[in-house]
């Protein structure tokens, strides 16, 4: 598939027949497996592009497994199902981890990750949910997604329906004041079905959270706000299924995932240079290497 | 609706439009359980007192928080809903713009943004409290439709078009008392109303400055110069075709516009006429922050007004 035989149009949602529940399997173990296909696609997406942001698609990598494989009742034959679950990726830039899980899911062909940011493809390097299946909101500015995720969470409410609503947020765009506004309004009102998970990788684009303008404490300001605070270490895949699995007590959930920058390549991890450096033909055959491990 | 209505010379009766589009609302509201009003403690400004009696769990108050206010209408479009954003023009608009961008427009989120007491409505509160970008600002902003209503009748029929077209909408909410320009029925997104027939100028005018247009083509006719008068209540996408005619059978065009006179009306007619039937033109606005004053005082302090709107037509047509 090159960029014109899929430009120009927004990819359809395969038609592959019903992709159930029951076909899935759960298993922590088989989880892992797929979160490393997803670390290598990401780095052979990037390696193609010669652009991406590496460190942070690793960061999220299980998060975002867990969630499509072990939480989200989401249907990728219809990826508008009204009562499905919502999944917002806040950190939009984290993208190419994204459309690997999409893909791998059943939204869309694998196929298409070769296009990754090719000229009028429609894998943009933010997400775009007019043209790619199972994207909910176009993020890319940062501090759009827990906003976003609130009017969703009340809409189901408001409409009686039990979809949950999840939002992933970077760490680093926890300085934008645009959360805190939403924080406080989900607080208020008692999102008890939305929960936002904060890849806490503690590296942002041009160094460490706290070196920039320091975020914790975190959990704390979390709680203050009015939310059921939970920590756990980003990559423990039955730890994270955990977390997700379980309902609130009437406050809205939010999750602190411990994560690493880079994580599952010796040389990225927690090294804030991967934010977007792209790797060379070397790093990228010795990044596969590890990930087929 | 676009009939013009005779020319005042007794002082006409006029109206805030708040008043019209949240009636308006609450009809629209009780139909249709789509409809949510999401706001940023401007309940009284917005007039949606008795939305927020009518249908409390359909007020969606968020506080003191624009950004917020618009993701969060973004997220309940995405869960079915159709969200009305009332909040005053200057900080919905300024405060919020990159969420007007990515989280309504580029999303394609069904949400009208309803821009309150836009223009030089809070006079005295001053340049802060003005909404004289919010033209410029929104017609930028791919996707968007930006609409002006002239008078209470047409808000009334901008407010039902907009809970049914099912796109991003923004649209200016007047404050300011204006007298009726137009008659009850259906909002035409796609046309610009000729008001007043003429063959000498054309005056194009948007929202509060129709009704001036209209008692400028009068003054003007008294001297023999036949003013045309357009109601531009789409802003955008623009009627290229009754703004081409215009130019074409005019040959003179004046804009007038209670905002900017950087990006706004002004700008989006010359942009289209400069490329395909360049006229003459004036544009009428506000050039720079406002000083002390009430509206009305604003108005005039910046020539917009039926006077001054008559001088411009009368010095192109010389």
């Amino acid at each position: 598939m090159n960029a014109g035989e899929s430009s120009k149009v927004a990819i359809q949602a395969r038609a592959l027949g019903r992709m159930g529940e029951a076909e899935l399997d759960r298993s922590p173990t088989a989880l892992d497996k797929i979160a490393r296909q997803v670390r290598r696609s990401v780095i052979t997406m990037i390696d193609k592009a010669g652009m991406g942001h590496v460190g942070g698609d690793l960061s999220v990598t299980d998060i975002l497994t867990a969630l499509y494989f072990g939480v989200l009742r989401v249907d990728p034959t219809m990826p508008d199902w009204p009562d499905r679950d919502r999944f917002i990726l806040s950190k939009g830039h984290c993208v190419g981890a994204l459309y690997s899980v999409l893909a791998k899911r059943g939204f869309f062909d694998e196929a298409l990750l070769a296009d990754f940011l090719a000229p009028l493809s429609p894998l943009n390097g933010h997400p775009n949910r007019r043209k790619v299946p199972g994207v909910e909101a176009n993020t890319g500015p940062l501090g759009h997604g827990l906003p976003i995720a609130v009017g969703s969470a009340i809409a189901a409410r408001l409409s009686g329906c039990n979809w949950r609503t999840f939002v992933v947020l970077g760490d680093g765009e926890l300085q934008e004041g645009s959360n805190w506004e939403a924080a406080m309004c989900a607080g208020h009102r008692g999102l008890e079905r939305l929960t936002a998970i904060v890849d806490r990788n503690r590296l942002q684009q041009g160094a460490r959270t706290e070196e920039t303008n320091r975020l914790e404490p975190l959990a704390d300001k979390f709680t203050a706000f009015g939310w059921d605070v939970l920590e756990v270490d980003g990559h423990d895949m039955p730890a994270l299924l955990d977390m997700f699995g379980a309902s609130g007590d009437g406050r809205p959930r939010c999750v602190i995932a411990h994560t690493s920058k880079g994580r599952g390549v010796s040389f990225m991890e927690d090294r804030v240079e991967w934010h977007h450096k792209v790797p060379n033909a070397d790093e990228v055959a010795a990044a596969l290497k590890e990930l087929s491990a | 609706m676009t009939t013009a209505v005779a020319s005042a010379v007794q002082p006409a009766p006029v109206f805030d439009c708040r008043q019209a589009f949240a009636e308006t609302l609450m009809e629209l509201a009780a139909k249709d359980p789509r409809i949510v009003a999401v706001c940023n403690d401007s309940v009284g400004s917005s007039n949606l007192g008795a939305f927020a009696k009518a249908h409390p769990d359909r007020l969606i108050n968020v506080g003191i928080a624009e950004q917020c206010m618009v993701g969060t209408a973004a997220g309940l479009a995405n869960g079915g809903f159709i969200p009305f954003v009332c909040a005053a023009s200057p900080f919905l608009t300024g405060r919020a713009l990159e969420q007007i961008k990515a989280d309504v427009a580029y999303n394609d989120y069904p949400v009208v943004l309803c821009g309150m007491s836009p223009g030089m409505a809070y006079g005295e509160l001053g340049p802060t409290h003005h909404s004289i970008e919010d033209f410029a600002w929104t017609r930028a902003i791919a996707d968007l439709t930006v609409l002006v209503p002239a008078d209470p009748a047409q808000t009334r029929a901008a407010v039902r078009w907009a809970a049914a077209a099912r796109r991003p909408i923004f649209m200016r909410v007047g404050r300011f008392k204006v007298p009726a320009v137009t008659e009850d029925g259906p909002f035409d997104p796609d046309r610009i109303a000729e008001l007043a027939a003429g063959s000498d100028v054309t005056i194009v005018a948007a929202g509060t400055m129709v009704s001036r247009a209209l008692e400028a083509h009068s003054l003007l006719a008294g001297e023999g110069i036949a003013a045309r008068v357009l109601n531009v209540s789409t802003l955008k996408p623009l009627d290229a075709e009754t703004l081409v005619q215009a130019a074409r059978q005019t040959g003179r065009i004046v804009t007038a516009e209670e905002a900017s006179v950087h990006g706004g009306l002004g700008g989006a007619v010359a942009e289209l006429l400069s490329q395909t039937h360049p006229v003459p033109m004036r544009i009428l606005g506000v050039p720079e922050f406002a000083p002390t004053g009430d509206t009305a005082f604003l108005l005039d302090h910046f020539g917009l007004n039926a006077k001054s709107i008559a001088a411009a037509a009368r010095e192109l047509v010389a």
